[in-house]
């Protein structure tokens, strides 16, 4: 059973439907209850980083939280992901999760075109379970104007005006920037290595 | 390194993919459903529906396209075509759209494309616009006129001017159509397309024209386009987007290759 939290965040269809292809039971809550019972969770999120203050507010923040510390597979997606880190300077008043170190910035103007839209390449820095069987620049779908920077945490980096964490493992906690839901065939291998991975 | 996208649209009409050659003479081409898989599996980045069909009793079919669309598809889909309200957008969306493209509810009601990005964020806004370029004017381009309703009705604005307004109020994309050039399958209006695309600081998808690998070539080199559309090219089995990215590939066009 997956558990995909619901904070009202953008979209969830896409990324339920793609769990449920891989033949994952899910679960779309946004009950601090069902989160802290979870078993593997999963933290989508388009749009806007201000939308993660609702994880604090709601308790949501602390269920995951002392999941992640009992070793509770987590994998955040995009604005997911960036939750991951200290903040973002999107709204610099919301504090994210702290599990992987620094800020979260936005690609600077004047060089190429913000939002960093569609297919890039995924550069593995070092092993790691999430990214077991993905070869060397195989491609995968993003969609954003913000992005971490590349620190002991990133498993994977991507080039665009520069290079930033386009995945990040510690533990059994992981973050991806792109979107494994719309990456075709490299993005379901991703989650299905989420969905295998043993909680330690 | 970032690519630039071959995106697969299929337009839609009364649950059925349509094509039409400069917005009419429509054939039918087959189910939307099986279409968009059929195109994702031969190499499409990206598959956009747009739905032609302008009736009420339409809306419902549309939606239950979408759900069918959208359930073996895994790379990203955008949905547009009588999205008039932030309802409209949430029930596309809730069927599994990844992005909107709104045309000419943009133009009437510009604070929809705020009120849906704040709601599901600017990368699932794309505006769409229908362009004709102005053969009076002493620089067509620059003064290219956005047009509503198939082409049928002036909308009293610029392209360029549209665009970058659209970018201010919070589009993630623009999908630009030169309808000078759509059906014809004789290339993008490339100028047209660079004009937008150096206005604008977010993507641009060109449509209208492709015919040939050489005219996507041309599109992401000196049209500047982020991403390229074409409907009748990949439906006919003129070139699957796997072929004619391969091509592109060869001539040092970065696209996502092998796919």
């Amino acid at each position: 059973m997956v558990t995909v939290v619901d904070y009202r965040a953008g979209n969830l269809a896409s990324v339920v439907k793609a769990l449920q292809k891989l033949g994952a039971e899910v679960c779309v809550t946004s009950d601090c209850g069902d989160v802290e019972a979870a078993e593997r969770i999963v933290l989508p999120g388009v749009g806007h980083f201000q939308a993660t203050s609702r994880l604090a507010e709601s308790g949501l923040k602390l269920s995951m939280q002392a999941a992640m510390t009992r070793g509770v597979p987590l994998l955040g997606i995009c604005v997911g992901m960036q939750w991951l880190y200290e903040g973002s300077t999107e709204a610099a008043d919301v504090a994210g999760a702290g599990w992987f170190p620094s800020q979260v910035t936005r690609f600077p103007s004047g060089g190429e075109k913000v939002p960093h839209v569609g297919w890039n390449q995924l550069e593995q820095v070092r092993e790691c379970a999430l990214l077991d069987g993905i070869a060397e620049g195989e491609f995968a779908y993003f969609t954003h104007a913000w992005r971490a920077p590349v620190n002991p945490a990133t498993v994977a980096t991507t080039e665009y005006m520069g290079s930033f964490a386009a995945a990040s493992q510690r533990g059994n906690v992981c973050g991806v920037q792109f979107h494994p839901e719309k990456s075709g065939a490299t993005g379901l291998k991703i989650l299905r290595n989420f969905l295998e991975m043993k909680r330690c | 390194m970032l690519t630039r996208r071959v995106i697969a649209c299929l337009d839609v009409r009364d649950g059925r993919v349509v094509k039409g050659v400069q917005f009419v003479d429509l054939i039918d081409a087959g189910d939307p459903a099986e279409l968009a898989w059929r195109h994702a599996e031969s190499g499409a980045d990206e598959i956009v529906l747009l739905d032609i069909t302008a009736t009420h009793e339409g809306r419902a079919t549309l939606l239950d396209t979408v759900r069918r669309t959208a359930a073996q598809l895994f790379v990203p889909l955008t949905v547009g075509g009588g999205i008039r309200t932030l309802q409209d957008a949430e029930a596309v969306f809730a069927a599994g759209a990844d992005k909107v493209s709104l045309n000419s509810a943009a133009l009437a009601s510009p604070e929809l494309m705020t009120e849906i990005g704040s709601e599901f964020g600017a990368q699932a806004v794309v505006v769409a616009i229908d362009a004709r370029r102005d053969p009076q004017a002493a620089d067509p381009v620059r003064s290219a006129r956005v047009y509503t309703h198939g082409g049928r009705r002036d909308a009293g604005r610029t392209v360029v001017e549209w665009a970058c307004e659209a970018e201010s109020r919070g589009a993630g994309e623009i999908l630009l159509t030169s309808m000078d050039a759509d059906g014809t399958r004789s290339g993008f209006d490339c100028e047209l397309t660079a004009a937008v695309s150096t206005a604008v600081g977010i993507p641009v998808i060109a449509s209208g024209g492709a015919g040939s690998v050489g005219d996507f070539a041309e599109v992401f080199t000196a049209g500047h386009a982020d991403a390229a559309l074409a409907a009748s090219i990949f439906h006919f089995g003129v070139a699957s987007a796997r072929e004619l990215k391969a091509q592109l590939a060869a001539q040092k066009i970065a696209v996502r290759y092998p796919c």
